[in-house]
């Protein structure tokens, strides 16, 4: 401008010619926190990735994010027993998040809407034979199809799913949903074979040309614990009784039925024989409630179908028709002591839950295959000692057996043996070991919980106690479309953008600005450093704990821009 | 990039943050703050010169983005001597984005009545006028104008920033400082705890007592609240009176990450009450959310630690507990208590 009005000389200029980002010393960073949730999940799902994707409805990327980690969502949306709600962070601000209803919901729409997933990679020509069709077998012999392996099953029972179908009963969950999903990975072109046992690993493998394998073998044998029994004494092993349930085997359990054992088999043997007609099924424990390792929801949901237990006792001596059980007491350490003290307990039968071990003796043979005290010998990448051959599941030491470990045992070590299988090819030499993430979960105190909307979780309607003794139909139901989309909500997205624009509209110095979202949905900000003057306004008001403020880096060279804060602001104030 | 759109089929009423904060992506764009949108005004752009985590500047964009966005951008702004000023134009720069005028530390409130007479006299009564000047500018020096502007009952929106002090001197105290808080001129001595109580003024009730048609306060924590405020000024015609709570962390002596916090926390312990009035009447409140005691609020600062040193060394429970009683006599006052 030539002309400039009375009294002006110089033309008007933008506060932008200051730059501001020269007084930071710490910079805000968006950040990927680890959740608690997806840290706690024995199958390594990303569950709050997923649940974020579900929020908005788009149930379908939902599920597809889902099953990536876990083949099973409709599967273990009814069975798991959720540690990732167990660690969710919202359980300590109200109740935690119904991580496991949202599962099941988007596992049973996918059968609904007949959801298929394709496979990830070209064929490799590669062959891989899995062992066992329970969790960890069906888990692997997924992983590697989508990697383009050719995958056989062997299963030595007549129908696929291990303890899933022989153990776990109906109406925790219904056949039609097990076989959906078995079905989807058979789809993919896995072959299974069932009443097919491995008795010889060496002749197996030869036989069938293949390049590697996963034992997922599982744990089918009852322990023997020794009970006292007189010749006309009618025992049974749970694992029997769930399986004839599941076969429908004549099994004469008589009205009265006594079962040993704490554990949740021994809840639902006591439960299955209720529905098979006994009308007193009574569970005798040595120990108290609190040290039952049940779950409390399968002890609650035991008790409400009228199954007694007898805490603080143990089976002395079993005979026809009658049980002497022993009272205990606990000591110090909380263990058992015999207090000498005897009580009858009239029973038909007395069914055996004291825990599973795995029948390995076929194994003896397989060189480079150890198994030691009752399990197959692993090391932290899960292969035996034997290359190309890996094992999880059950079968192996674990620190607890569910069917999620299993499944994320599975996953594993189908990864191991796809890098193993490029490996030997050639392609890739090094193989990494597979290391724990060493990050700690994002905790409840980094959140800014102000912004949250108060939201009770939605339950799971229950079928009523009074109708299920007679029938396996299921006895929790799913959430509605509704109710699973709030559920989903009240994630609080721990260590992850949620999108909320917190840190747009909190930065005085509108040093943020909003990029939208990416391909996966994910939302995304720009800091620009020229002007952020690294206030941790952004990082203190972001509910989810996804921006941290790290030091800000020692520059190259001196900083050419003074402070340009007025002297007064420096240094009077209180 | 796609923007994610809002699904409505399952009309599943919980938005996750609901409309806490500032956007939701599960939110239909008209439901989110004005602060959320991507091509909001930004009245104040970057380079300006305020504190790290400076309340005032951030309430600034607040009121006036929202005041552009009521008044579809015809908005002119008079502004007084202040922090708000001296940090947005040092000669030649500007951070406004805005027509903008400074006026002097006294009298914005009369600058403003007669830019809006002037564009009344020009038939320009579309464009609207904004007056904004910090607690000294209004509580004390600009008193006597701003009380003339409610009598005449101008076409202006005056807006106080309130950070409790006169900051840009260097913390000297207002009329608006709490009690017991240090500033330069109220140390902290043996026998002078801070500020004295049974002083100070109430301005927004000042404000009430002329009969304008619109008072409220408004804090930067509360940002939609804030926004629906300035939206509702806008709807009247006459005088209006905004006084917001801007938290300053220099005169505060509080890190800077703190600012929302404390603006949160003044509101939510009872001090600072969000309310409503038209014609002198009160007609609504914000009610508390998550009540805290006064004692969370004031130990987050550096202007109350003397309140907080062991008894010996001369913490004073007793004020603690009278400044307690004011907070709870607004929560009965106000009925801060229930919901609405
Ligand atoms: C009654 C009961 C209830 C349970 N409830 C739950 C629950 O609610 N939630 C949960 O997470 N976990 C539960 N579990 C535990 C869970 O079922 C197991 O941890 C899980 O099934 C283990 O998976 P896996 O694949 O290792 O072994 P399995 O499921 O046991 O499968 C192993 C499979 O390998 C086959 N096999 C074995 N040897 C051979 C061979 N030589 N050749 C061919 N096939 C062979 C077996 O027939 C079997 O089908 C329960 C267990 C029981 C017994
Ligand atoms: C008549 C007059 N007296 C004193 C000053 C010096 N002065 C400039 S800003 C200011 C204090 C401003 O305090 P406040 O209005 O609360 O605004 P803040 O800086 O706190 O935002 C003073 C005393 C002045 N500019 N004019
Ligand atoms: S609130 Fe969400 S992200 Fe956080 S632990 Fe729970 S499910 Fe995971
Ligand atoms: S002294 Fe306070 S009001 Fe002034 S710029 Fe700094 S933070 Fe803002
Ligand atoms: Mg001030």
């Amino acid at each position: 401008m030539s002309a400039h009005p009375f009294a002006t000389t110089l033309d008007p200029g933008s506060s932008r010619a200051n730059h501001t980002g020269a007084w930071r010393v710490e910079r805000p960073v968006y950040a990927h926190g680890l959740p608690p949730c997806a840290a706690a999940c024995p199958a390594g799902e990303a569950v709050r990735d997923w649940l974020y994707t579900a929020e908005d409805g788009s149930y379908e990327t939902a599920w597809r994010r889902l099953m990536r980690d876990n083949p099973l969502p409709a599967v273990m949306g009814r069975v798991c027993y959720h540690p990732c709600e167990t660690a969710c962070n919202r359980g300590q601000l109200d109740q935690v998040v119904g991580i496991n209803a949202v599962e099941r919901f988007l596992g049973d729409e996918a059968i609904r809407r007949g959801w298929t997933v394709p496979r990830g990679a070209e064929p490799t020509g590669r062959r891989v034979l899995v062992v066992g069709s329970g969790p960890a077998g069906l888990s692997a012999a997924y992983q590697l199809a989508l990697r383009g392996h050719a995958v056989t099953v062997r299963e030595a029972a007549a129908k696929l799913g291990g303890m899933l179908r022989y153990g776990i009963p109906r109406y925790r969950l219904p056949r039609e949903v097990l076989d959906a999903e078995i079905a989807r990975i058979a789809a993919l072109g896995v072959r299974f074979e069932t009443q097919s046992c491995v008795d010889d690993l060496d002749a197996a493998l030869r036989e069938g040309g293949f390049d590697a394998a996963f034992l997922g073998v599982g744990a089918q044998a009852g322990k023997n614990a020794y009970v006292p029994a007189g010749d006309s004494a009618h025992v049974l092993d749970a694992l029997t009784v769930l399986a004839a349930a599941e076969d429908r085997w004549p099994l004469r359990l008589g009205r009265r039925v006594a079962i040993y054992g704490g554990g949740n088999t021994a809840m639902d043997a006591a439960r299955t024989a209720r529905r098979l007609g006994a009308t007193d099924a009574v569970v005798v424990y040595r120990r108290t409630r609190e040290r039952m390792p049940a779950h409390e929801s399968e002890l609650e949901e035991a008790l409400a179908e009228g199954v007694s237990v007898r805490w603080l006792s143990t089976i002395a001596h079993a005979d026809r028709g009658l049980i002497a059980v022993e009272r205990m007491e606990l000591d110090e350490s909380g263990f058992p002591q015999p207090t000498g003290r005897f009580e009858t307990l009239e029973a038909d039968t007395l069914v055996l839950a004291l825990g599973q071990s795995a029948d390995l003796g076929w194994l003896a043979g397989a060189a480079g295959v150890g198994v030691g005290d009752g399990v197959i010998d692993v090391d932290a990448d899960l292969a035996t000692g034997r290359p190309g051959v890996y094992a999880g599941g059950d079968a192996v030491a674990g620190p607890e057996r569910t069917a999620t470990g299993a499944i994320g045992q599975g996953a594993a070590a189908a990864r191991r043996i796809d890098r193993y299988l490029s490996a030997v090819a050639g392609e890739q030499r090094d193989v990494p070991r597979q290391q724990p993430s060493a990050e700690t979960p994002v905790p409840f105190g980094r959140l800014n919980t102000w912004y949250y909307s108060d939201a009770p979780a939605m339950l799971r309607p229950q079928l009523d106690a009074a109708r299920r003794v007679d029938t396996f139909a299921e006895v929790v139901q799913g959430l509605t479309e509704h109710n699973a989309l709030y559920e989903a909500r009240r994630c609080l997205s721990c260590g992850n953008c949620f999108g909320c624009d917190n840190c747009y509209g909190v930065c005085p110095d509108n040093a943020i600005t909003k990029l939208g979202f990416d391909a996966d949905g994910q939302p995304r900000y720009a800091i620009d450093l020229e002007y952020c003057k690294g206030c941790g306004l952004c990082a203190a008001e972001c509910p989810a704990a996804a921006i941290e403020m790290v030091p800000e880096p020692a520059r190259d060279e001196p900083a050419d821009r003074t402070e340009h804060r007025d002297a007064a602001l420096q240094d009077v104030g209180p | 990039m796609t923007e994610i759109t809002h699904r409505t089929a399952s009309g599943v009423k919980f938005y996750q943050v609901g409309s806490l904060a500032v956007g939701n992506r599960l939110l239909p764009r008209e439901q989110r703050a004005a602060q959320a949108d991507p091509q909001r005004a930004n009245t104040m752009i970057s380079g300006h010169r305020a504190c790290q985590g400076c309340g005032e500047v951030l309430g600034a964009r607040y009121v006036l983005d929202a005041a552009m966005r009521a008044t579809e951008g015809k908005l002119v702004v008079v502004n007084a001597t202040g922090c708000l000023e001296v940090v947005s134009t040092p000669f030649p720069e500007s951070a406004w984005r805005v027509p903008w005028l400074h006026s002097l530390f006294g009298n914005a409130p009369a600058v403003a009545s007669g830019v809006a007479a002037a564009l009344k006299a020009q038939g320009h009564e579309e464009i609207r006028v904004l007056g904004q000047a910090g607690d000294g500018g209004t509580v004390d020096i600009g008193m006597g104008v701003l009380s003339g502007m409610c009598e005449r009952n101008d076409d202006v929106l005056f807006v106080c920033y309130d950070n409790e002090a006169y900051m840009n001197t260097g913390v000297q105290r207002s009329g608006a400082t709490p009690a017991a808080a240090r500033t330069a001129t109220t140390p902290v001595a043996p026998g002078h705890p801070g500020n004295r109580f049974g002083q100070g003024k109430d301005v927004p009730a000042i404000a009430m007592a002329h009969r304008i048609p619109y008072v409220a306060t408004a804090s930067v924590a509360d940002l939609r609240d804030l926004e629906a405020k300035v939206e509702r000024a806008m709807q009247f015609t006459g005088a209006r009176y905004l006084h917001v709570l801007v938290p300053c962390p220099l005169g505060w002596a509080a890190p800077s990450s703190q600012t929302i916090r404390l603006a949160r926390l003044a509101t939510q312990c009872g001090l600072f009450p969000l309310f409503e009035a038209e014609h002198g009447e009160l007609v609504s409140v914000t009610p508390i959310r998550q009540q805290v005691p006064v004692d969370e609020y004031l130990r987050a600062q550096g202007r109350f630690a003397h309140l907080f040193a062991d008894q010996a060394a001369g913490g004073r429970p007793d004020l603690v507990a009278r400044i307690q009683a004011e907070a709870d006599r607004n929560i009965r006052v106000y009925g801060l208590g229930g919901q609405p």
